[in-house]
């Protein structure tokens, strides 16, 4: 493969096409204008390049900035938003809504994300009832904090008239709701029980910047089936409709 | 925004490690605030209004405004109390330290609350993840004092629970994990973290801590004993 010239400023990430981290730090150097060189990753054999920069975990996204490595997705927004302060920035300025995108950054993270993954593990039945109701009481948490009197209250996006931080991480791994919907057939994301976050989404799903970066829904969908498919350990006809 | 002069109020309990790390940040910035004692047992409606999510300790009120999560807490007051600053300010070192930070807050304590709680091969599993753990965080201490270098910073405070806490739960729990030989570098951060005044007078009587940790522990395996019946 031809060795790119080095850009300007200097900014190579290591990533994977299906992974939301690293969709967060493509959308996010897309919106500052920040150009970056990419080198696709696979997240299940790592390269010596990502052994080097991340010893410690060995995962992705790793931004390498003038060859020093940066890691963690929310790490590195905050980080790009430090280097470059005069472009445009994904954090507030006031420091109380700073902590609110990160606690709910981390909600995203922490508690949202594994209890969508564990609908995606689960087996029809009780199993799948209790793992897709722990995801409801995920999404009511966060639904609750975009109305009256959430720290979100009355804005467009997270971020405000603009996507920011917190709408990135969660726009970002939003995706694989849809793909999981699809899937598994559950009803995640039911517009009439969370009509702040459904309206969210859309909004940030036509979004230039994310339909420029996100990858097409089908090819997640392929990509979520045959990750599905290696974790239940290949057995064909397990298209079971939920119960 | 809060003006910095409106009334600071913090919710802990006394031993608990991510509340004493907020005292400990509070205290470096020389920021006046009110402590209020909190009965895990019986939450106060305060607690459970201000934190409705994780109903946790500790939790940082200023003026009207409530931050939850210690190591957020941390940062927000970084950045409404500009003076003697907790993160660096170079925007690498800080991306290192709040990588640091995570890698105490989220495996270190997974393994070290694993290690304290479970049996058999779970808990042998986890005594030999945070022995590579503290390996890591040997290694990052090369060349260095503190985490944060001459002087204690953010990833001080976030790894810093480890120097105290670490000790009492390996007692209680009746491992080891803390080898100076193996760790030399670590083994002296903790000495020299505990000898900061500022750490040093921020503890909680250890005794009493063990005392509470062993009583915690053993209500907790009774109740995950009942269960399994």
């Amino acid at each position: 493969m031809d060795q790119q010239p080095p850009t300007a400023f200097d900014l190579e990430l290591l990533g994977s096409w299906a992974d939301s981290h690293t969709h967060r730090v493509q959308l996010a150097l897309k919106l500052k204008g920040l150009p970056f060189e990419y080198q696709e990753e696979d997240p299940l054999r790592p390269s010596p390049a990502v052994l080097l920069h991340n010893p410690v975990y060995g995962s992705l996204p790793v931004l390498l900035h003038r060859g020093r490595a940066v890691l963690h997705s929310v790490v590195i927004l905050q980080y790009l938003d430090e280097t470059w302060p005069r472009g445009r920035l994904l954090l507030p300025s006031d420091p109380c809504d700073r902590a609110a995108a990160r606690f709910w950054s981390h909600f995203a993270d922490d508690k949202l994300a594994p209890s969508v993954a564990a609908v995606f593990s689960s087996c029809p039945g009780d199993g799948r009832k209790a793992a897709v109701e722990q995801v409801h009481q995920n999404l009511k948490l966060l639904e609750r904090e975009m109305g009256g009197g959430g720290a979100f209250e009355g804005r467009r996006f997270f971020g405000g008239d603009e996507i920011g931080l917190l709408d990135v991480v969660l726009g970002c791994g939003s995706y694989w709701l849809a793909v999981f919907e699809e899937a598994m057939e559950v009803k995640l994301v039911d517009p009439e029980a969370f009509p702040r976050f459904h309206a969210w989404l859309r909004d940030f799903e036509e979004q230039r910047e994310v339909r420029e970066t996100i990858p097409p829904i089908d090819k997640l969908l392929e990509y979520a089936n045959a990750v599905r498919q290696m974790m239940l350990g290949g057995t064909a006809d397990d298209n079971v409709a939920v119960n | 925004m809060v003006a910095a002069a409106a009334e600071v109020k913090l919710l802990g309990m006394w031993a608990s490690p991510s509340v004493r790390r907020v005292e400990w940040g509070l205290q470096m910035k020389g920021i006046e605030y009110e402590y209020v004692e909190e009965d895990l047992a019986n939450k106060s409606a305060a607690l459970l209004r201000h934190n409705p999510v994780h109903k946790q300790v500790p939790v940082l009120l200023h003026g009207d405004r409530a931050v939850t999560d210690s190591l957020l807490i941390l940062e927000y007051i970084d950045e409404t109390w500009l003076g003697m600053p907790l993160l660096p300010r170079d925007p690498y070192r800080r991306a290192s330290a709040r990588f640091w930070a995570k890698f105490a807050e989220e495996n270190c304590r997974e393994a070290t609350k694993k290690a304290f709680f479970e049996r058999g091969e779970e808990r042998s599993e986890a005594i030999e993840q945070l022995r590579e753990q503290l390996q890591r965080l040997d290694e990052e201490l090369e060349g260095k004092k503190f985490f944060g270098g001459v002087e204690i910073g953010f990833a001080d405070l976030a790894v810093g629970w480890m120097a105290f806490w670490l000790g009492v739960s390996e007692e209680v729990a009746g491992f080891t994990v803390v080898d100076a030989k193996k760790l030399p570098r670590f083994a002296e951060w903790m000495d020299d973290f505990l000898r900061v005044p500022v750490i040093r007078d921020n503890l909680p009587p250890r005794e009493k801590t063990v005392e509470f940790f062993r009583y915690y522990r053993d209500q907790q395996l009774a109740a995950a004993a009942a269960a399994a019946k």
